[in-house]
């Protein structure tokens, strides 16, 4: 342990690190509980059920369809809020960040109350022949509201910390607000969008109980893996088990593609 | 085709109205708080002035208050910005940040390019045209920044302080690179530095607590200064006063004799009258210093308290309160002289120019 450590110094209390350890463990154990108890002869075949196929597919599809929904309309609120200045924009940013505390069984009612047969656009929707609960469309829409949050706040930190300096000089150069945020915002926060997008993925790929609560659980139509993965675990916990794995997996393979991504010009660089 | 500026910002007390005529460059000096940067955020268009109005050539920038309102967005005024920090869009190269300004305005990918390679060929960058801003210094990149405000094509350059972020050996690299550039272009440089000001600039401004309190031609308001910070850019003591027929008499009852300097400029009315406001100028190199009060040839001598004693190329600057003295390291020494000690300043009236306010 004494060998020389050319690192500069760093002022952590040795008691930071042993609490800190503590809440690693807290993190890894129960994977490795988990892990633990995988059926490892019959792994393959529970993974490839054809029930665990069409879940982990329909869950994988409709999380990609969330991601591309949070970006649409989580990038424009996130500039919004970052660079906007009107009434009650507080208040907005407030409501946007709410399904993050929200018990997401009360965002799925909320999505009820809206989308719904008797809900207050399903009426109307209804009338036009669009119906939204308990289908497809219904998943998408739980995972984007439980999911927007994380792409908004991520990205409204990005364009804070990248400022308006940039956004200023190219304006004087004579470029369009349009062609400012194409050419210049959106790049200096590349990095935060993507980690943004990321995070959302994340989240819509394990949300369960908006999705359960607003599009019920039907077989390839709204039954998403961590619906799967809970009605397996009433009669086939080795089925459930193995499928957690793989959630778990592609979680892992998520984030860390996310952070592997190099910070090409952020911000060191962007400061001189 | 005169860019004409008359703005207020209650805010900030800042009052400020000018004109740029074409292919003149005009240099704002002012002490740091001055509103300077105020000065050209409200030219640029990114920051909203109370009141006031500008236009270029007849096309108008803002018209604000009462009346008529009119507001052109910064990308349409024709006021390219730089700034002290380069600020070079980091994602893009050398070349691509260059083009950007006639891409904006429309131009093909390839004819801003050409137009780019003739910007940077300009500012001797050339041959950083692939690199990216992290892979450039401070002085290329404000160099390529240089040639980025250029491409864009301005009606009107916008300069604020270029040369500030730059180390000694870059800076002066550049100044001789602006002066090759600004010539016959429109411009407003804002500056601390008195070279910027006699090199780049065929105007100053100067921009004390939001207000103008001088303006002329550079080399009439370094070489006969009005304001105390003008005469401090100079290197020269300024004190201020009432005329008289001697010389003239501060607000403190202090006569200082001098010879009156009745040179007609630009910005004089006429010979200095008595009872009328003015100053008495004189350079550091003309104040001699003594232990005790000297009497003879007509000559000024007052005591003073030493506030600082500096370097000042091969001299020692004594610094009395407003007031500095240059003598040699040696006198200095003999003299024994501290911050704190009363010495006497003696100054040779016919080294003293007096001229009005």
């Amino acid at each position: 342990m004494d060998h020389a450590n050319n690192s500069a110094y760093q002022a952590i209390p040795r008691w930071v690190y042993a609490l800190a350890a503590a809440g690693g463990l807290f993190v890894l154990l129960p994977l490795a509980a988990m892990v633990a108890r995988v059926n490892w002869p019959q792994f393959i075949p529970l993974i490839t059920s054809d029930a665990s196929l069409t879940a982990l597919g329909l869950s994988l599809r409709t999380s990609a369809a969330s991601t591309l929904l949070c970006i649409v309309f989580g990038v424009p609120l996130a500039l919004v809020l970052a660079r906007g200045q009107f009434p009650g924009q507080r208040v907005l940013r407030a409501f946007v960040l709410l399904p993050l505390v929200l018990p997401p069984v009360v965002g799925g009612i909320a999505l009820l109350y809206t989308f719904g047969r008797q809900g207050l656009l399903g009426k109307s929707l209804e009338i036009a022949g669009i119906q939204i609960a308990f289908s497809t469309t219904a998943v998408v829409l739980a995972q984007t509201f439980v999911a927007l949050p994380f792409l908004v706040v991520s990205l409204e930190g990005a364009l804070r910390t990248a400022g308006t300096k940039y956004e200023a000089v190219a304006a004087t150069l004579g470029a369009r607000p349009t062609t400012v945020l194409r050419r210049v915002t959106v790049p200096l926060v590349l990095p935060g969008l993507a980690s943004g997008a990321v995070l959302s993925f994340a989240r819509s790929l394990g949300e369960f109980g908006a999705t359960l609560t607003f599009a019920g659980s039907l077989q390839g139509v709204t039954r998403t893996l961590p619906l799967e993965i809970y009605l397996q675990r009433e009669t086939d916990a080795d089925a459930a088990v193995a499928l957690s794995l793989v959630l778990v997996a592609v979680a892992v393979l998520v984030v860390g593609l996310s952070y592997r991504r190099g910070r090409a010009w952020i911000p060191a660089e962007a400061a001189q | 085709m005169t860019f004409t500026l008359d703005a207020t910002l209650g805010a900030r007390g800042f009052d400020v109205s000018l004109a740029v005529g074409p292919g003149e460059t005009v240099a704002i000096l002012g002490p740091n708080g001055a509103g300077k940067s105020t000065l050209m955020a409200v030219v640029a268009g990114l920051l909203r002035p109370d009141a006031g109005r500008a236009s270029i050539g007849g096309r108008t920038l803002f018209e604000l208050g009462p009346g008529p309102h009119a507001w052109t967005a910064p990308h349409q005024r024709g006021t390219a910005l730089l700034a002290q920090e380069p600020l070079l869009f980091p994602h893009l190269s050398a070349l691509d940040n260059v083009a950007f300004g006639p891409r904006s305005a429309g131009a093909s990918r390839s004819a801003s390019r050409e137009t780019a390679r003739h910007w940077l060929a300009e500012v001797d960058a050339l041959p950083l045209a692939s690199r990216r801003p992290g892979e450039l210094s401070g002085g290329q990149a404000q160099r390529v920044a240089v040639a980025r405000a250029l491409a864009a094509d301005p009606e009107l350059l916008l300069l604020d302080e270029p040369m500030a972020a730059l180390d000694i050996h870059a800076a002066p690299m550049l100044r001789r690179l602006l002066r090759h550039v600004l010539a016959g272009r429109r411009a407003i440089i804002v500056t601390h530095d008195v070279l910027d000001a006699l090199m780049l600039a065929d105007r100053v401004i100067v921009l004390e607590d939001g207000r103008i309190t001088e303006e002329g031609p550079t080399r009439e308001v370094l070489g006969r200064p009005r304001s105390r910070f003008a005469a401090g850019l100079a290197g020269l003591n300024l004190v201020t006063g009432t005329i008289t027929a001697e010389g003239i008499r501060t607000a403190a009852g202090q006569l200082f004799a001098g010879q009156h300097d009745d040179v007609p400029g630009p910005l004089t009315t006429g010979p200095s009258t008595s009872g009328s406001d003015g100053v008495a100028v004189f350079p550091p190199s003309a104040v001699s210093v003594f232990l005790s009060e000297a009497h003879g040839s007509p000559r000024n001598s007052f005591p003073v308290t030493i506030t600082d004693l500096e370097p000042h190329g091969d001299q020692v600057r004594v610094r009395a309160g407003e007031l500095s003295a240059d003598i040699t390291p040696a006198a200095s020494a003999d003299l024994g002289l501290v911050p704190g000690m009363t010495v006497y300043f003696v100054i040779k009236a016919g080294l003293v120019s007096i001229y009005p306010a």
